[in-house]
C-alpha cells in the first residue's frame, strides 16, 4: 500500500480543481479599472538603421493615448545581464546594452520599435501600423562561424568583433589535454549541433503596469517563474524604483520552461509606461509575437573529441563550442554554455581530463538564454553521442563502455575534473534498473518482427548526470553570477492550527501546493490540507530567487523544513508549559505533543491557540505567535542522474522515425510525490523528444525566422509519443539538504535527447546503413536523406 | 483582425446577392480565413456566412453517387461515410484536429485549394462533379493551381458529387509541424479506369499521375508504381520539411501505399 500523506504518497493535485475547471487566474484574467493596450512594433527586419519614425499620423487615430519611441526611455537603463563571465585572456565578456526599445539600430526580427497605448488593443494596433518606418536594411550576420569571420557585419557598432567571450574551462588542463589526446590509441571525434528551439509555454507572455498616483507605487503583473528576481533587475538596475515602491505579481502561469525567468523588456516599458499615461497599460503577447521575442533555447554548435585506451577506458575530452547568444544578452545567457555545461562534461564517468572551450556568438536573432535543462542537455547530448560513437569504433557494448567508466558507488562525494564535487549517487544500479525494466535481452526478437515489416529497430542508451537545485551563493558568485541564489519560506501557523506557508519559490506546472504541504504534514502530522501555499507576490512573500534549475524543492523546500522546525522548537516550548513538563520530554507525532513515557499529550491545535491567546503562557520567556521564517542557501548543487533507454523503428523509404518505448531510470534522491514526479519526467521526455525529432528554430540568411508558427514548427503531440516506462526507485538521497531531495523538473528533457539520438543511428547501423550521426531534429527528410547519402 | 460587415444570409441565391456586394469573402467553416484575418493578412469589407443557408449539409447515397453537401463538415463526413465510402471517411477523419473537424467543410476545403489540402486529392483522384449554384464542374477542370479554381468570383459551392469506387484509399504523409500533407495521395479504381492524385506535392497544386495512372490500369500493384520514376523534382514544393527530390520520392512511396492499402 502506498502512503495516503506525508512524503512518498501520490496524492492528486489540488490544482487541477481549478485548472482542469478554466478557474485559473491567469495574468491575461486581470483587467485593472481603466486599464490602457499596448501594442509594441516590431522590427521586421534583423539588421538595419532606424532612419525616421513617422508617429504624427498614427498618434492622431481613434483612441490612442500616447506613443512611445527609445527617445522617451533615455533616462532608463538597458536591461540587465545577470550573470558575467570571465573570458580566457581574463577579460570580462562583451556586454552591450539591450534597450528597452530600440535605439538607432534593430538587431533581431521581434525587436521593439515603438508602442502605441490606445483605449482598445486593436486601436493600438491599428495606429502601430501606420507609424512610417524607415529603416536602412544592413547585411545580417545568422551563422554563428560566419559572425567571428573577418569582416563580418557587426551586430554592436561599438564592440571589437560579435564575439562575446572565449571561456576555457579548466584553462590550467588546456595543454595536458591536447597532449593526452595526441598520444591516445583511439580519438573518436563528433561535430554536432544542438539546434535552437523556441520555449513554447501554453500560455504566451503577459505583463500590466499599474501606478497609484496616491502612494507612489508601482505594481507590474506578469508572467514570471522569479517574481523577486524580476523586482530587483527592473527595480534596481532599468527604471530605478526601490523595492519598498514596487510590487511584482505572478499569479497563476502556465509554464515557463526557463522561458519565464528573465526580464523582458515589455515588463519595464508596462511599468514605466503606466505611470507616464497615468492608466493601468496591459500587454497580452500573441503567438506570433512569443516567437520572436520570447528568449530562445541551446543553439550550439559543437566538436567534441573522446580519447580511450584499448579496453575503452576513457582518457581524455576535449569540447569546443559556438554558443548563439543572439542579438543581446538576455538575464542569464552567459551562465547557460559556460557554468551550466562545462562543468557537467563529465558526465557519470571518471573520464581523468577534460577541457572545454566555449565562444559565445552575438548573431542578428531572438536572444538565446536558459530553456529546460540549460546547458545540461547540451552537455550530455555531446557526451552520450560521443561515448556511443566510441562503442560501435570500438566494437563494445553501449552499455559496457558506460559500465567500464562510470563512477564507482565508493567514490562518492568525487571531485570531478570540471569544477563539481558530486555529493552522492549509484550510476551502476540506475544502469541495472535500466536494464531489467527496457527488456534489453529480448530486444533482438522485437528488432526481427520489425525487420519483417519492413522497419528498421534501434536501441538507444543514454546515461546522464545534471547539477540542480542551483545553488551555493558563494559559488555562484565567484563564477560570475550577480545575485544569490538561496531560497526563503515563511511559515504562519493560524491560531486554530492551519498553516500558510509563504515561499519564495513559483510554480508554474511543478504543483507545490500539492507538494509543499505534504512535507510540513509529515512533520507536524497534520492533514495536507491544513496547509496552503502562497507564492508569487513580492508583497506576501519573502525574498527568494524564484523556480528553474530544478531547484524549487530542492532549496525552496528546504528553506520551507527549516522553518518548520523553527516552529516546531518554539511549539515545543509553548507544549512543555500547557503540560508542565520539561521541554525536552516533549515529543510531537501525529499531530500530538505528548510528554515522553506518560499519556499526558496537547493537541497541535491547543497549542497554536495557545500562541496566539497567549493566557496560560511563559510571556516572559517566549514570544507570543507562531510564524517564522527561514532563508536556506545550499551547500552544494544536487545531482540528478539517470540510465535511459528507448527503441525506435525508423522507416528506411520515408525516412519517419517512430519511438516504441521509452523507459526512464532517475535516481532523484527522495521523492516527496511519487505520481507528480511521473508528472514532471513524462513533461521532460515529451519535451526532449520534441527536441530529438521535431523542433527547430530556423532563420534564413537575412534574419526572416522560417519557423515563426506552428505550420512550421513542429510541436511534438501526444500521438509522438509511446507510453512511457518512469522508475525512480533508485534512491541516493542528497546528502546536504535535509529532504535528500535533488529536483526532477528537467531530468527528462537532457536524458532524452541523446537517447533517441543513439537509437535511431543504432537503428541505421543494425540495418547496414553507415551513418554516424545526424542532426537533430532528425525529420523524415534528415533520416532520409542521410540514408540516401550513406547507400 | 480588422473590422467587417458579417451577413448570414438564408438561400444560396441571397449569398450570391450578397457577394455581388463589395468586397466580399465566403465564410464556409473559416479554418483558413479565420486566423488569415486574425493575423490582418486579409481585409475583406464582408464576410457572408454559408452557416444559415439551408440544404448545403448532410450526404446522400445512391445510383453509384455519394453526394456530400458543401457545408458539410469533416467531422461528419469521417462518421457518416465510413460504410460506404471508407477512403473519404478516412482522409476526412485525419485532417486537422477536432476542432478543425467540426468546423471546416468540404466545400470550404475545395474553394480555397489550399495545396497542401486533403479534399482536392479525393476529388480529382475520384473525378468527381463540383457542383455549384450555377453548373457542375469536373473534377479535372475545377482545379487551377495553387489557391486557384475554376469558380467565379460570386460562384458558390453547394455540393460535392462522387461516383462509387471499387476501390480506393488515400496515403498521406504529415507535414511535421502543421499535419497537413506533404505528400497525399489518392488511388481510385474505377469502372474501366484508375486515377491517382496527389496534394502537398507540386508547385501547381493537386494533380493527377499520369504514368502511375498508366502502370496502376495495366496492373493494379504496389509493383507496378515500384518500375516507375518519380514525377519530376524539379515540380515539387522544396521547403524545410523536404526539397522537390525527397517529395517526389515519396509521391511514389505514398501511391504504393495507397494500392496496398486498395487491398
Amino acid at each position: 500500500m502506498p502512503k495516503d500523506h506525508g512524503i512518498g504518497a501520490p496524492i492528486r493535485r489540488r490544482e487541477d480543481l481549478r485548472f482542469l475547471t478554466g478557474s485559473g487566474r491567469y495574468t491575461d484574467d486581470i483587467n485593472l479599472p481603466g486599464q490602457a493596450h499596448v501594442h509594441f512594433l516590431r522590427s521586421d527586419v534583423a539588421h538595419g538603421r532606424i532612419k525616421r519614425l513617422g508617429t504624427g499620423a498614427a498618434a492622431a487615430m481613434d483612441g490612442v493615448i500616447r506613443i512611445f519611441t527609445a527617445r522617451d526611455f533615455e533616462n532608463v537603463g538597458g536591461l540587465p545581464c545577470g550573470w558575467q563571465i570571465t573570458s580566457r585572456d581574463g577579460n570580462p565578456m562583451a556586454e552591450p546594452k539591450h534597450p528597452i526599445l530600440a535605439e538607432g539600430k534593430v538587431r533581431h526580427v521581434g525587436e521593439i520599435i515603438a508602442a502605441v497605448i490606445a483605449e482598445t488593443p486593436e486601436q493600438a494596433r491599428d495606429a502601430a501600423e501606420a507609424i512610417e518606418v524607415e529603416i536602412e536594411e544592413l547585411p545580417a550576420v545568422i551563422d554563428m562561424a560566419a559572425a567571428l569571420g573577418e569582416g563580418a557585419p557587426k551586430v554592436h557598432d561599438d564592440l571589437p568583433s560579435n564575439l562575446c567571450f572565449d571561456w576555457g574551462l579548466v584553462e590550467e588542463n588546456r595543454e595536458k589535454v591536447d597532449e593526452a589526446i595526441r598520444n591516445a590509441p583511439h580519438v573518436v571525434t563528433l561535430e554536432l549541433v544542438n539546434q535552437r528551439l523556441a520555449p513554447n509555454a501554453m500560455e504566451p507572455r503577459v505583463a500590466i503596469g499599474d501606478y497609484d498616483k496616491a502612494t507612489d507605487e508601482h505594481t507590474l503583473y506578469t508572467t514570471s517563474q522569479n517574481p523577486h528576481v524580476i523586482r530587483l533587475l527592473m527595480g534596481a538596475f532599468v527604471l530605478g524604483i526601490p523595492e519598498h515602491k514596487l510590487r511584482v505579481v505572478a499569479p497563476d502561469v502556465g509554464g515557463g520552461f526557463g522561458s519565464k525567468i528573465f526580464h523582458y523588456a515589455e515588463e519595464a516599458f508596462c511599468t514605466y509606461a503606466a505611470k507616464v499615461v497615468g492608466r493601468p497599460v496591459k500587454w497580452t503577447s500573441s503567438r506570433s509575437e512569443a516567437f520572436m521575442s520570447d528568449a530562445q533555447g541551446r543553439d550550439h554548435v559543437t566538436k567534441i573529441e573522446l580519447a580511450l585506451d584499448e579496453e575503452g577506458h576513457f582518457l581524455a575530452l576535449r569540447s569546443e563550442t559556438l554558443a548563439n547568444m543572439g542579438a543581446y544578452l538576455s538575464t542569464f545567457a552567459p551562465a547557460v554554455p559556460t557554468w551550466l555545461h562545462g562543468t557537467l562534461m563529465a558526465g557519470t564517468y571518471r573520464t581523468p581530463l577534460i577541457y572545454v572551450n566555449v565562444k559565445a556568438v552575438f548573431t542578428n536573432t531572438v536572444p538565446v538564454d536558459a530553456y529546460r535543462g540549460a546547458g545540461r542537455p547540451e552537455a550530455t547530448f555531446q557526451l552520450e553521442r560521443v561515448i556511443d560513437k566510441a562503442a560501435r569504433e570500438l566494437g563494445m557494448d553501449p552499455v559496457e563502455i558506460r559500465r567500464r567508466n562510470f563512477i564507482n558507488p565508493d567514490q562518492f562525494p568525487y571531485e570531478t575534473p570540471v569544477a563539481l564535487v558530486y555529493d552522492t549517487g549509484n550510476y551502476h544500479a540506475t544502469l541495472e534498473k535500466l536494464e531489467e525494466l527496457a527488456d534489453l535481452e529480448g530486444f533482438e526478437a522485437r528488432r526481427q518482427e520489425s525487420a519483417a515489416r519492413g522497419k528498421l529497430r534501434g536501441l538507444g542508451i543514454n546515461c546522464y548526470i545534471e547539477a540542480c537545485g542551483i545553488a551555493p551563493s558563494n559559488l555562484v558568485g565567484q563564477l560570475g553570477a550577480r545575485a544569490g541564489l538561496y531560497d526563503s519560506a515563511t511559515v504562519r501557523v493560524n491560531p486554530t492550527g492551519s498553516i500558510t506557508v509563504h515561499t519564495g519559490v513559483h510554480s508554474h506546472g511543478q504543483s507545490h501546493e500539492t507538494t509543499f504541504p505534504q512535507v510540513i504534514a509529515e512533520m507536524i502530522g497534520i492533514p495536507e490540507d491544513q496547509i496552503e501555499i502562497v507564492h508569487g507576490d513580492t508583497a506576501n512573500s519573502p525574498m527568494g530567487m524564484g523556480t528553474y534549475g530544478s531547484r524549487s524543492i530542492a532549496v525552496g523546500g528546504s528553506a520551507m523544513v527549516r522553518a518548520t522546525e523553527k516552529i516546531i522548537a518554539k511549539a515545543k516550548k509553548i507544549a512543555a508549559h500547557l503540560l508542565e513538563a520539561s521541554e525536552g520530554d516533549i515529543e510531537l507525532k501525529d499531530g500530538k505533543f505528548t510528554v515522553k513515557g506518560t499519556d499526558r499529550e496537547v493537541a497541535w491545535a491547543d497549542v497554536t491557540l495557545a500562541a496566539y491567546v497567549p493566557h496560560n503562557y511563559p510571556l516572559e520567556e517566549l514570544e507570543p505567535g507562531l510564524e517564522e521564517t527561514s532563508f536556506y542557501d545550499p551547500a552544494n548543487f544536487t545531482f540528478p542522474s539517470g540510465a535511459y533507454a528507448c527503441e525506435v523503428e525508423v522507416d528506411p523509404e520515408t525516412g519517419k522515425v517512430e519511438v516504441c518505448s521509452f523507459v526512464a531510470v532517475d535516481d532523484f534522491g527522495n521523492v516527496i510525490n511519487p505520481m507528480v514526479v511521473d508528472g514532471q519526467v513524462h513533461g521532460g521526455l515529451a519535451q526532449g523528444i520534441g527536441q530529438a525529432l521535431l523542433e527547430q528554430c530556423v532563420y534564413d540568411e537575412n534574419g526572416q525566422l522560417v519557423t515563426a508558427s506552428y505550420m512550421d514548427y513542429a510541436m511534438p503531440r501526444a500521438d509522438d509519443l509511446p507510453s512511457f516506462t518512469v522508475d525512480h526507485s533508485c534512491q541516493t538521497p542528497c546528502t546536504h539538504n535535509p529532504l535528500g531531495v535533488k529536483g526532477c523538473g528537467e531530468a527528462g528533457a537532457i536524458g532524452s535527447p541523446p537517447t533517441i539520438v543513439n537509437a535511431v543511428i543504432d537503428a541505421l547501423q543494425r540495418g547496414g546503413i553507415e551513418v554516424d550521426h545526424i542532426d537533430m531534429p532528425l525529420t523524415p527528410v534528415r533520416v532520409w536523406s542521410a540514408i540516401r547519402a550513406a547507400s | 483582425m480588422y473590422a467587417f460587415e458579417f451577413v448570414k444570409p438564408k438561400t444560396v441565391e441571397e449569398a450570391v446577392a450578397a457577394l455581388r456586394e463589395g468586397e466580399a469573402k465566403v465564410l464556409a467553416g473559416g479554418q483558413t480565413l479565420i486566423p488569415t484575418l486574425k493575423q490582418r493578412l486579409a481585409a475583406p469589407e464582408k464576410l457572408v456566412s454559408l452557416a444559415g443557408v439551408e440544404g448545403l449539409r448532410g450526404i446522400r447515397t445512391g445510383d453509384g453517387v455519394v453526394e456530400i453537401g458543401a457545408g458539410t463538415t469533416h467531422a461528419v463526413i469521417a462518421r457518416e461515410l465510413a460504410g460506404a465510402v471508407p477512403a473519404l471517411a478516412a482522409l476526412a477523419g485525419d485532417i486537422g484536429d477536432p476542432a478543425v473537424r467540426n468546423r471546416g467543410t468540404i466545400g470550404g476545403s475545395l474553394a480555397n485549394n489550399d495545396p497542401s489540402a486533403d479534399w482536392p486529392a479525393a476529388v480529382l483522384g475520384l473525378g468527381a462533379t463540383v457542383v455549384t449554384d450555377r453548373r457542375e464542374i469536373a473534377a479535372d477542370d475545377f482545379f487551377q493551381g495553387l489557391f486557384t479554381t475554376a469558380l467565379e468570383e460570386d460562384e458558390i459551392i453547394t455540393a460535392v458529387r462522387f461516383p462509387m469506387p471499387k476501390t480506393a484509399a488515400y496515403a498521406k504523409f504529415d507535414q511535421p509541424a502543421s499535419r497537413f500533407a506533404l505528400v497525399g495521395v489518392f488511388v481510385a479504381r474505377l469502372d474501366g479506369n484508375v486515377r491517382v492524385a496527389v496534394t502537398g506535392a507540386s508547385e501547381n497544386g493537386v494533380f493527377r499521375w499520369q504514368a502511375a495512372e498508366a502502370a496502376l490500369g495495366a496492373d493494379f500493384a504496389p509493383a507496378a508504381v515500384e518500375a516507375l520514376a518519380p514525377p519530376p523534382a524539379e515540380e515539387m514544393i522544396s521547403d524545410l520539411h523536404g526539397a522537390g527530390d525527397y517529395r517526389a520520392h515519396l509521391v511514389k512511396v505514398m501511391t504504393k501505399r495507397a494500392v496496398a492499402a486498395c487491398g
